[in-house]
């Protein structure tokens, strides 16, 4: 067994542990935190099936963001004890049955795959010069594809609006809250020197995500982490839902989009067609506004909303 | 596994594969709605990791994937995110509502505190 084999080896049977380990375990609190270091483990595993794109996103919205996010809820596993039924024995090995017969029917087709395995990457390879990117990622996610990345982001911010919509009346425009009563003190150093350094990764991941692995969802996500930063330490308090320059903020990298998809249709003949010799920079455009957009976005749905007693 | 070449990929695809499955049993199962969020995003890390498998088989033109599925994982991370951040916030709010009217799971036998008559709404929260 060569030392790659036995690396793929050991990590799949550690993710595979910590994922029943995250399932039987009692404590909610362990269970976030195992999916966490599974997120992690995961990002590996995405290096390991060349696709160093996906891991940066699994390792900063995956595991990294969506751990936080179940972490803000965690106490409320106690609530709702009408939910706690446990179900009878007879019934668990019958889902244990039918969820074994789905990834018996997932693996094997794995194990069995087509003979030739379809693929668009040689379309991808033939029109990369033609949009001046370098990473065929961001090509299909800006040029090939746009319109779904350009539906992505709305859904994003439709989420964002469904969160929003939950806030309870008395509180509505308030400023959701996100700093703890007493910020510990290695929480506020930790804010004051990572937050600079971070602003700069973040902004970097998007800058070489036109040629290198990286792009705007991935430094978007760290731009969002050092803002919750901030407001975790009170350096800041997260703005209030009916502020102005939030809003501007929010859709200012769709409706960018939305304006070079339409003037598509006049320059380039189609809505979100690039004329030719410009398809770099108008690119690099949607990506900067998208990048504050988003970063703006993941923020706030990692604030979650204003709760009963805040006021506006 | 005789007659099939099995290689990295194939490995991860079964990691995959194995991911959903667990995920399915702690959704169907685990009564707490949090832990399901949890097992959901479980499901959905197993069928991205497959779909990655897939992009990894069909490497050519000197990619080391398919980059097409590539992004389209991206975009499902992204987008897993959000449901997730939804779904979080509307546990939130309903189990602040089951509080507010009466002991968490009781909410029904319990009529809402200072409420004017509206014995529905504990069945609704809870």
């Amino acid at each position: 067994m060569t030392e790659t084999a036995f690396f793929d080896t050991l990590l799949v049977v550690t993710m595979i542990g910590l994922a029943i380990w995250m399932i039987v375990v009692r404590d909610v609190f362990a269970a976030i935190i195992g999916f966490m270091a599974f997120g992690l483990l995961l990002s590996l595993v995405w290096l390991r099936i060349e696709a160093p794109d996906v891991g940066l996103t699994e390792i900063a919205v995956g595991g990294g963001a969506t751990g936080v996010m179940l972490l803000r809820a965690r106490g409320l596993a106690s609530a709702g004890d009408a939910m706690n039924a446990v179900p009878s024995v007879p019934f668990r090995v019958l889902v244990g049955v039918l969820a074994g017969a789905v990834a018996l029917f997932l693996g094997a087709l794995v194990v069995f795959p087509p003979a030739v395995a379809p693929t668009l990457a040689p379309l991808a390879a033939e029109h990369l010069a033609s949009t001046g990117v370098g990473n065929p990622i961001t090509a299909v996610l800006m040029a090939y594809r746009a319109f779904d990345t350009f539906l992505e982001t709305v859904v994003v911010l439709l989420a964002l609006i469904g969160v929003w919509s939950l806030t309870p009346d008395g509180a509505w425009g308030a400023r959701p809250r996100v700093a703890s009563a007493d910020v510990p003190a290695p929480l506020l150093l930790l804010a004051q020197w990572l937050v600079p350094l971070g602003i700069v990764i973040g902004i970097y991941i998007t800058w070489v995500g036109a040629d290198e692995p990286g792009g705007k969802f991935q430094g978007a996500t760290i731009l969002a982490a050092m803002w919750m930063l901030v407001m975790m330490a009170g350096l800041r308090s997260a703005p209030a839902l009916s502020s102005r320059r939030l809003r501007i903020a929010l859709v200012v990298g769709p409706a960018i989009f939305i304006a070079i998809g339409v003037s598509g249709f006049h320059f380039a003949g189609a809505f979100l067609a690039y004329p030719d010799g410009l398809a770099k920079p108008l690119i690099l455009a949607i990506e900067a506004g998208l990048l504050i957009s988003i970063a703006a976005m993941l923020g706030m749905l990692l604030a979650g909303p204003p709760l009963e007693g805040d006021r506006p | 596994m005789t007659g099939a070449t099995f290689d990295t990929a194939t490995l991860y695809g079964l990691c995959g594969a194995a991911l959903v499955g667990i995920g399915l049993f702690g959704l169907v199962l685990d009564p707490k709605p949090i832990r399901k969020i949890l097992a959901f995003n479980l499901v959905g890390a197993g069928v991205f990791l497959v779909f990655g498998v897939i992009a990894r088989r069909g490497a050519a033109a000197g990619f080391g994937g398919d980059p097409v599925p590539q992004a389209l994982v991206i975009t499902g991370i992204v987008v897993a995110f959000s449901a997730t951040a939804l779904a979080v916030t509307l546990v939130q709010r309903l189990s602040s509502a089951a509080t507010d009217a009466g002991q968490p799971g009781q909410a029904a036998s319990v009529p809402p505190k200072g409420e004017t008559g509206t014995p529905g709404q504990g069945d609704a929260a809870s």
